[in-house]
């Protein structure tokens, strides 16, 4: 077991309200950790998942990766390892192979290849077959679409997923389809771990062996049942 | 000059013009009247007092008169392309002024240093309207580019979240705003000199041929101009989208989407 990421005091302020989003929070995520945070809207969840995939900068305190800060130049590379997913998921116009390949028209992921496999592989877990690649991306429900999302960033096998509420708008099924891929990316490599942000306290206890909970911008463990 | 003067009765013949648009807001009940009288009366005043004031410029032709004209000119051109759009950025006018003014020196001084080659540069009958119409191009492909961003950004930002969670550089994240929206500060000028000469006669040449200058040699002038225009409304445009994507992209390959406001 290692510390995959570690935050020391981190905090974020509304600098124009002047309001504490997130208050001073140490935490960390060890690789094999299946960590839930729930709590009411507002109450911080998403801050401080955008502060772990560096989107937002914070007010102070520090995070590292494998012990180390994150430089600059190195913020893509460490996004492309430690992967934030968005409870909406946003689809470039085309069909969803070309969603598919778009990662790899990025500078930091230049040098791997779309692999058809791999992603087969996924659509199946989503119980999608082959044909799906070719659907316009224009034309996916918002289940489908967010399916997609999911597996654009699981083919780059990522070590963390930050899952920002995935399934917060999604009918049952899809919302299945979605924990079954993760679940799958995560049986993957035992050196894996993700953080997931819900609303939905029967699928944190669920998904979860590691549950906490955000409170007006106070990370805080609930107590297991 | 071999051409008819006007009196100040021939502009009144013109001005009583303004009494069709008068009626028609009256018939159809537009309640444009007031701001009718207004653009009338803006109209007479701005020309008569730049008349005046190039009418004074063009004999005490120094370098000192004729420079802080320019400077003053180029200032209200990047201001008011500022002024424009549904959102800002604190940061925006300088942004905009800059982008403003390098563009259409930089070309303006080509044109009065290369192409014209005139004796002393700052001969205020050459440099201060073509300086004007460089300007008055220019700020519309700012204001049109740095709208176009701003929207772009707004409108985009999911994807744009995506880009950089996915592992994109802020180039990559910003890319396709900054292609739309250089495309949108073009376009007016690229239009304009597509159908310049057919449907549209520019005002310089029209002034020329008026003033009795042959319309070949006319002409001349106005493709030299079209493409000082061409050139610092495409510079302008450019250098104000980068502007605004360097402010709302950090070097940490952020997007600070705080900062973009509604105005």
């Amino acid at each position: 077991m290692s510390a995959l990421i570690e935050t020391r005091a981190l905090t974020r302020v509304d600098e124009r309200r002047q309001v504490a989003l997130l208050e001073p929070t140490d935490f960390t995520l060890n690789s094999a950790d299946r960590v839930s945070i729930t709590g009411s809207s507002g109450s911080g969840k998403s801050v401080f998942l955008r502060a772990l995939a560096l989107l937002d900068a914070p007010t102070s305190g520090q995070i590292l990766w494998n012990g180390q800060p994150v430089a600059n130049a190195e913020i893509p590379h460490y996004r492309s390892h430690i992967s934030y997913l968005s409870q909406r998921p946003a689809l470039l116009e085309g069909t969803v192979q070309d969603n598919l390949r778009f990662p790899f028209s990025l500078k930091t992921l230049r040098k791997r290849r779309f692999d058809l496999q791999a992603v087969t592989t996924l659509l199946g877990h989503a119980g999608k077959t082959a044909d799906f690649l070719h659907k316009n991306a224009g034309d996916l429900s918002g289940g489908e679409a967010q399916v997609v999302a999911l597996i654009r960033t699981l083919q780059l096998n990522p070590e963390v997923l930050l899952l920002d509420e995935p399934t917060a708008a999604l009918d049952p099924t899809s919302s299945r389809d979605v924990e079954a891929l993760i679940d799958a990316w995560f049986a993957g490599d035992t050196s894996r771990a993700f953080i997931w942000v819900s609303h939905d306290l029967d699928q944190a206890q669920r998904m979860s062996a590691v549950h906490l909970q955000m409170s007006a911008g106070v990370l805080s463990a609930v107590a297991q049942p | 000059m071999n051409y008819q003067n006007l009196t100040a009765l021939d502009m009144g013949i013109a001005a009583s013009l303004i009494l069709i648009n008068g009626a028609l807001s009256l018939l159809l009940r537009l309640g444009l009247g007031r701001q009718l009288l207004w653009a009338a009366v803006r109209t007479v005043v701005q020309l008569l007092a730049i008349g005046y004031l190039l009418g004074w410029v063009f004999e005490f032709a120094y370098w000192y008169v004729v420079l802080p004209l320019m400077c003053a000119m180029t200032l209200i051109a990047g201001l008011s392309a500022a002024g424009r759009g549904r959102r800002t950025y604190r940061g925006q006018r300088v942004d905009s002024i800059l982008s403003v003014w390098g563009s259409s020196w930089l070309v303006t001084a080509v044109g009065l240093f290369a192409v014209i080659r005139i004796h002393p540069w700052y001969e205020p009958q050459y440099a201060i309207p073509i300086l004007g119409m460089i300007l008055g191009n220019t700020l519309t492909g700012v204001s049109l580019g740095i709208e176009r961003m701003t929207q772009e950004l707004t409108s985009g930002r999911n994807t744009i979240e995506m880009i950089l969670a996915l592992g994109g550089s802020r180039w990559e994240a910003a890319q396709e705003a900054i292609r739309q929206a250089v495309r949108a500060g073009m376009i007016p000028t690229l239009n304009q000199m597509t159908v310049v000469g057919i449907v549209s006669l520019p005002g310089m040449m029209t002034g020329q041929v008026l003033a009795g200058e042959s319309p070949v040699d006319a002409v001349r002038y106005q493709i030299v101009i079209m493409f000082l225009i061409a050139a610092s409304s495409a510079l302008g445009t450019v250098g104000a989208v980068l502007l605004t994507y360097r402010r709302l992209f950090s070097t940490h390959h952020r997007f600070l989407r705080d900062r973009l406001q509604e105005r």
